[in-house]
């Protein structure tokens, strides 16, 4: 038997919003499924649950915002796993009582396949109560949805007019019916709403700003820079490029990427989380990928073990994540455990970018943007297109002569780039 | 002493006169140009007695080639002047699509920057007066789809008036849409009248339960339903887009999220038009506050005909405008 709880989906979360569930009693979850979707201040994170087993009930209804830590569901579980111990540290998890267990009525619905499988994780990702209890889509507005969740209204049980849910509906619903009471055991005195577009660009803001402050504030950071000669990547890209479709091309980002990760492997004191005053290096490379978002704000999640990965292999994942970071759907996993980010502030950006460390990492290295420039090459004046690479790093943890080396090995691996292109995995 | 009056209330005819008389004052660059403006004063009368006034050097009628003197207000423009080109109707511009999309619309591209046409083309659009399919049609989409243009659509006498001056002040090219049914629209014009901006679309009357959203000829038909609406309970929103190209999205999705419902008025075809435009964006940018699925109402999809019964069932109507709101709103299934 375990709980099921808010993951930390990053060191700045404090508490989440369930918005969804994908599993209901009795199903019969594995490591690795999606089985919820959390809000956070950030974006709508499918949550991957860590162990074997069944799930006996559902504690927390969609809609309720719950601290780091408190339970959601209660699995029957055969090998517990130690919760997400090796993918990033859970700071600030403070489990709430928990509630009284009491079904809830959406228990009550069609029973769900168990498992399901990995084919339909589209269809699970759309939002709760698209179906009748007979199976039959239910349609509602978009607006009237986002009100449905914001009341906790089970749209299963409201009548629309005309064969179509409106807000209207929705609300009467609300206001009058018993069943949409929200259930005694959702934890009380919080706001029961997902917080709305513009809420949601502030409580972002808020968050970055907390963070980044907590970042400049505990961790001292060093900074170096170097600047790299891109020739040799840039004409190995062309070359590799040349005989590709426009689809299938490979971006200068993810050579870049491949480099760091590679270079990381052989640097535990750049890798790793820095923890209640400890250094926890890290076996993996999970690079975080640093993400501007559309309606500002910015997002890291991780490309895992992208020191492994063919070039071919990472630079469509990280289109992928790319995409799914500023559509909001990401995953808990890829939310947690990056162990080193980079940013790249690619053709649009400065030359040079200093960063600030994602806690509890300990080191962030920064790429600006290819520029041409005069260089001297063995006694000549060269134009060459040259990056500024530059890497923030905690002083706990090493030094600048580690951070140094660091740098050159990411050079090195940049002169080569033919070694970067295939994967070890 | 004597007093100012705040307000003068003249035709959308006579308003846009005088905002070309008014330019035509302060700036000796400007001058127009097109079939008939001059002796005839105009196919619309918009610019009888300015060929008295200004002489054949600024008021110059051109002969029946359109491709041609929208050519020559290219070349005059780059060469530093500020014509005005009045093309009869819209379905006669085409003859000039070329020197517009190829020409005006991407020399400042094409030249790095180093040439832009501060050009503006005026012309008339729409039905509704039986002159038949070949004078009749509503082709704004086609050029507010095109990159490199500005494309503007009074609807009212203070727009008609006011928007030729800053599209003169514009450096590159705009095309501005006069309706044919505004020409004998008697309208206020503030006093001082001052050019207005051709930037936002505005909200010309407010409500809460939908937003119906049109320009130009059809904003009076939006008003109208609005009060027939309001007369049934159902307080609509009206906006006036004003500029179609490059759209106020800001304006509409506000108020949009606001009433959760939307219909496009626009007396274009339907198929692959404003209204597609329009409706598309709310739906990309409104979808989670939208309540009921996007509702148009465009013209029918043929050459306008000429018979009046058939010309009117072939455009929007206050009736249809009225219909499609209640759709919106769950009054009729």
């Amino acid at each position: 038997m375990g709980d099921f709880r808010m993951p930390s989906l990053g060191a700045d979360m404090t508490e989440g919003t369930l918005l969804e569930w994908l599993v209901h009693p009795g199903d019969v979850v594995h490591r690795g499924d999606i089985i919820a979707v959390v809000d956070t201040s950030k974006s709508a994170i499918d949550v991957e649950v860590f162990e074997e087993g069944r799930v006996v009930e559902l504690l927390v209804q969609p809609g309720t915002t719950v601290p780091v830590g408190a339970p959601l569901a209660r699995l029957d579980g055969v090998g517990v796993a130690t919760d997400e111990g090796g993918r990033g540290p859970q700071p600030e998890a403070t489990p709430k009582p928990k509630p009284k267990p009491k079904p809830k009525p959406e228990e009550t619905l069609t029973p769900a396949p168990s498992p399901v499988p990995p084919a339909k994780e589209a269809a699970r990702r759309a939002p709760a109560a698209q179906q009748h209890r007979d199976g039959s889509h239910i349609a509602a507005s978009p607006f009237a949805r986002r009100r449905a969740q914001e009341l906790g209204v089970d749209l299963s049980t409201v009548v629309g007019h005309g064969g179509v849910i409106s807000v209207a509906d929705v609300e009467a619903a609300a206001g009058s019916g018993p069943s949409e009471a929200p259930p005694e055991s959702v934890p009380p005195a919080q706001p029961p709403s997902a917080p709305a577009a513009s809420d949601h660009a502030a409580a972002m803001r808020q968050a970055i700003g907390a963070l980044m402050a907590r970042s400049k504030r505990e961790i001292p950071h060093y900074y170096l820079q170097t600047t790299i000669d891109m020739s040799a990547a840039l004409d190995w890209l062309s070359g590799l490029n040349a005989e590709r479709t426009v689809a299938e091309r490979v971006l200068p980002a993810a050579l870049l990427l491949k480099a760091v990760a590679v270079s990381a492997r052989g640097m535990p004191d750049m890798n790793g989380f820095f923890v209640d005053g400890n250094f926890r290096p890290q076996d993996h490379v999970h690079v975080g990928v640093a993400v501007s978002l559309r309606g500002g704000g910015l997002i890291a999640p991780a490309l895992h073990d992208a020191d492994l990965a063919s070039l071919d292999d990472l630079m469509p994942r990280m289109k992928d994540l790319v995409q799914r970071a500023r559509s909001g759907r990401l995953r808990s996993s890829e939310m947690s455990d990056p162990t080193l980010t980079v940013t790249n502030l690619g053709e649009q950006g400065a030359e040079l970018v200093h960063g600030v460390i994602y806690p509890p990492q300990v080191s962030l290295v920064g790429f600006g943007r290819i520029v041409e420039r005069p260089i001297a090459v063995q006694g000549m004046l060269a134009v060459r297109p040259l990056l500024v690479a530059t890497l923030a790093a905690d002083h706990r943890v090493s030094d600048g002569h580690r951070g140094g080396l660091f740098l050159a090995a990411i050079d090195a691996a940049l002169q080569s780039p033919e070694n970067l292109q295939g994967g070890t995995s | 002493m004597t007093v100012m009056p705040d307000v003068q209330v003249l035709s959308f005819r006579d308003a846009v006169r005088e905002g070309i008389r008014d330019a035509m004052r302060r700036d000796e660059r400007v001058f127009l140009m097109g079939e008939d403006v001059g002796r005839y004063g105009g196919g619309f009368g918009v610019s009888l007695g300015l060929l008295e006034e200004f002489g054949e050097e600024r008021v110059r009628d051109t002969p029946l080639s359109e491709s041609g003197f929208v050519g020559a207000g290219i070349g005059a423009a780059l060469g530093g002047m500020r014509p005005i080109v009045e093309i009869m109707t819209v379905n006669f511009s085409l003859l000039a699509l070329d020197q517009i999309l190829n020409t005006a619309a991407t020399l400042r591209h094409m030249s790095g920057g180093q040439f832009n046409v501060p050009l503006v083309i005026r012309m008339t659009t729409g039905a509704g007066r039986q002159l038949a399919a070949q004078h009749s049609h509503s082709l704004e989409g086609f050029y507010a789809h095109i990159p490199g243009l500005r494309v503007v659509s009074p609807a009212t006498v203070e727009d008609g008036f006011g928007m030729l001056a800053t599209a003169l002040e514009d450096p590159d090219p705009v095309v501005i849409f006069e309706h044919g049914s505004l020409y004998n629209e008697k309208g206020e014009l503030p006093q001082p009248a001052a050019p207005v901006d051709i930037d936002f679309a505005r909200v010309r009357r407010g409500g809460d339960d939908l937003t119906l959203i049109t320009h130009g000829g059809s904003l009076r038909l939006c008003l109208t339903a609005a009060d027939q609406l309001a007369a049934d309970g159902i307080s609509a929103e009206v906006i006036d887009l004003r500029t179609l190209r490059p759209l106020d999205d800001q304006t509409v999705m506000a108020s949009v999220a606001r009433t959760h419902r939307a219909v496009v008025v626009d007396e274009g075809w339907r198929s692959v038009g404003m209204s597609a435009e329009v409706a598309a964006r709310v739906a990309e940018e409104c979808f989670y506050d939208l309540d009921a699925p996007v509702g148009r109402v465009a013209s029918v999809e043929v050459p306008i005909p000429y018979p009046r019964h058939l010309e009117q069932a072939a455009l929007p109507s206050v009736e249809r405008v009225v219909a499609a709101a209640e759709r919106a709103v769950g009054r009729r299934g």
